[in-house]
């Protein structure tokens, strides 16, 4: 090759605007780095901020559960010792968000209350999610006769208002009058997990069934491993997302069901508080004392936005990744 | 005719097929992918499988493998090393796949597990199937992946997929399908997702591959430059069947089935002056649910005959050549198909020649 002058100088040019277009693209965020994008070990673990919305979501959530689990050791008044001074009263010094009909304190309801309004919330859903998710799994990976069998039952289910069903399933578990109010709560759990089975069966079928068409689960195939192995190591955690989404969104849902079986009179057994109830008792006294089931709502409100909130945080990150493939 | 010294003591085929059907039931009918195929390759070599999109060839390799799953519906004898497979299901197969036969798939953005690390996508195999620790496998990952030429193996043994180029993962899924050590593996269309500048690199890699490891392989693709280098013999598919197979010399060197001349010449040439026009075949391929009587590239063929209508013709080996079959009537240099490729040109210069000046003088 002959260097002819024109193409030292060429080269010369090149090399001095180098530093300045990758500063450019740098900036810009564009990756030149040659054909193969270098990935550094810094950028790894770094990911995009969740946002300053879940980041409140996720403190609400969480500062509640941590009241309510420490309900017992906070200095809080006890939710069934009637104090006559503060029925129907507003809040005060030593009772921050008033008492109730009977003079309870509202504080300590909503508390000890949030213990039992978050029992069924998650256990509903870990219930319907434990065997709504592993029917959903099976019958969209391996589809043939378990799903044949499956699915139209799940849609039969669906069929029925789910409210309904709930409210007669919780009616019927629950039958007779003296029934432990620990046992009422885990009546609940039951009704309303059995009534989520389908809806979060559906979604994770739906699911599988896309994420078993891609080629990897073939590939997968191709070098010897087992089905079930495919279907819990490799399509599992890509459909854990969608469920987790949803099951947040089912949480809320089940605890706003809860309060309205509470309305029926098979809720939560009384006095054993939860939001539902709370509501559910107050509802009377709207007139003479709506900072009862103000305070209660508002709580039930911020928790239940909070969790459809980071629902759809986790969807949208979910797409998200799905994009960059 | 192996002659290498280092070349395993096994003789024979390391894979023969015979008269292999694969159908498929749909609303329509019965569709049937690959019909009467045989071939068969043997250790170290590279078969190059040829056809357009719907030809029956990824269907063929995955027939093979035995990965269509249930809706297919396979006859005929596939013999593994000596070994004949018959109607395996998944059970039985399972022993083979990865560590007998392995399979590189097409598109590299899907064939690996968007939410696992690359590493632990070969380590898998490599625990499962080789019963390996979980740092000798490490060892054994990060190896192939520097073999696979990925530059800092033990950094991208960590990454996710997606974090990766497309050839970079092309790269991974390859080291994937070769880490349990396959006898056989089919790469079905490899370098159909990649940049064509990837591409080459893909393939060299593949190569490479194959020499060392006397692998056999079968390459499947719909582009008959990327077999031309690489290929040892080459069968060229249509409508399920194999229509023309033969050495890669012998095949361009002397082709008879026009299909095999006109996937050719629809390959570009640098030779050729700016703005040519890119020949294509014209139609489409046959439904394979009613496949014509006779010959199944009569539509799209120009040499066709009355002939090639009604009865099919048969593959037939090239006189004084065993080894090159075709399966045509009136293959390219037979004198029927010389008179209309005559007709043909002398047409198309009249077409493109001006007419002649009128000599009334107007």
């Amino acid at each position: 090759m002959t260097d002819l002058p024109e193409h030292r100088e060429a080269r010369t040019k090149g090399v001095g605007l180098a530093p300045s277009l990758t500063a450019q693209a740098e900036a810009i965020g564009v990756d030149i780095g040659g054909t193969e994008p270098d990935v550094p070990e810094g950028r790894r673990g770094r990911r995009k901020g969740l946002g300053i919305g879940a980041w409140l979501a996720i403190g609400w959530l969480v500062g509640l559960l941590t009241l309510a689990l420490l309900a017992p050791v906070l200095p809080i008044a006890d939710p069934t010792e009637t104090f006559p001074a503060i029925a129907r009263q507003g809040p005060t010094a030593d009772h921050l968000l008033g008492g109730d009909a009977l003079g309870r304190d509202v504080l300590a309801r909503i508390i000890w209350g949030a213990r039992s309004s978050f029992a069924v919330g998650f256990g509903a859903v870990a219930l319907g999610l434990a065997v709504g998710g592993f029917l959903g799994l099976v019958t969209g990976f391996f589809r043939g006769r378990t799903d044949a069998l499956l699915t139209p039952l799940m849609s039969l289910l669906l069929a029925i208002p789910q409210f309904v069903l709930a409210l007669s399933l919780v009616t019927v578990l629950a039958a007779g009058e003296d029934v432990s109010s620990l046992r009422r709560i885990g009546v609940v759990i039951l009704g309303l997990g059995i009534v989520s089975i389908p809806i979060l069966g559906r979604i994770t079928r739906a699911n599988t069934l896309t994420w078993s068409q891609r080629e990897f689960v073939t590939a997968s195939k191709a070098m010897g491993a087992k089905s079930w192995r495919i279907m819990f190591r490799e399509v599992l955690p890509n459909v854990v997302p969608a469920m987790l989404s949803i099951a947040l969104l089912g949480v809320g849902v089940a605890i706003i069901a809860e309060g309205g079986l509470s309305v029926f009179g098979v809720g939560v057994q009384l006095p054993t508080p939860s939001w539902g109830n709370i509501i559910a008792e107050a509802r009377g006294q709207l007139r003479q004392a709506p900072h009862i089931v103000l305070f209660t709502s508002l709580v039930l409100f911020l928790t239940v936005l909070s969790l459809n909130f980071l629902g759809d945080v986790i969807s949208q990150r979910f797409e998200v990744r799905e994009g960059q493939l | 005719m192996t002659t290498e010294p280092a070349g395993p003591p096994d003789q024979g085929p390391i894979l023969e097929v015979e008269d292999l059907t694969t159908t498929f039931s749909s609303p329509r009918g019965k569709v049937r992918a690959v019909d009467g195929v045989s071939l068969s390759i043997e250790r170290g070599r590279t078969l190059g499988l040829v056809g357009e999109s719907g030809s029956g060839k990824s269907v063929l390799s995955r027939s093979i493998m035995g990965l269509l799953g249930s809706t297919a519906e396979r006859t005929g004898r596939i013999t593994f090393e000596g070994q004949e497979l018959g109607d395996w299901g998944d059970d039985e197969y399972r022993s083979m796949w990865g560590t007998e036969m392995a399979m590189i798939f097409q598109d590299p953005m899907t064939a690996l597990n968007p939410v696992m690390r690359i590493g632990r996508q070969i380590t898998e195999s490599l625990r499962f199937h080789l019963d390996m620790d979980a740092s000798t496998a490490k060892e054994t990952a990060v190896a192939l992946l520097r073999s696979v030429r990925i530059p800092e193996p033990e950094k991208r043994f960590g990454t996710y997929p997606h974090e990766m180029s497309g050839g970079m993962r092309q790269r991974v899924v390859i080291a994937v399908a070769l880490a349990c050590g396959p006898k056989l593996l089919f790469a079905d269309e490899p370098t159909t997702a990649l940049d064509v500048t990837v591409q080459a690199q893909v393939l060299d890699l593949l190569d490479e591959q194959q020499r060392e490891r006397y692998m056999a392989m079968v390459l499947v693709t719909h582009d008959l430059g990327v077999v031309a280098g690489r290929a040892h013999e080459i069968a060229v598919m249509y409508a399920g069947r194999i229509v023309e197979t033969a050495p890669t010399r012998r095949l361009f060197a002397d082709m008879k089935m026009p299909y095999t001349e006109a996937l050719l010449s629809a390959i570009p040439r640098l030779s050729d002056p700016a703005h040519t026009r890119l020949l294509a075949i014209g139609g489409r391929p046959p439904d394979l649910v009613n496949p014509p009587q006779g010959c199944a590239f009569t539509p799209r063929c120009p040499y066709a005959r009355e002939r090639c209508h009604e009865e099919r013709p048969e593959l037939r080996a090239v006189e004084g050549d065993p080894s090159h079959l075709f399966a045509c009537h009136y293959p390219v240099d037979s004198q029927e198909t010389l008179e209309i490729k005559d007709q043909l040109a002398a047409r198309k210069l009249l077409a493109t020649t001006p007419p002649p000046e009128d000599h009334d003088g107007r």
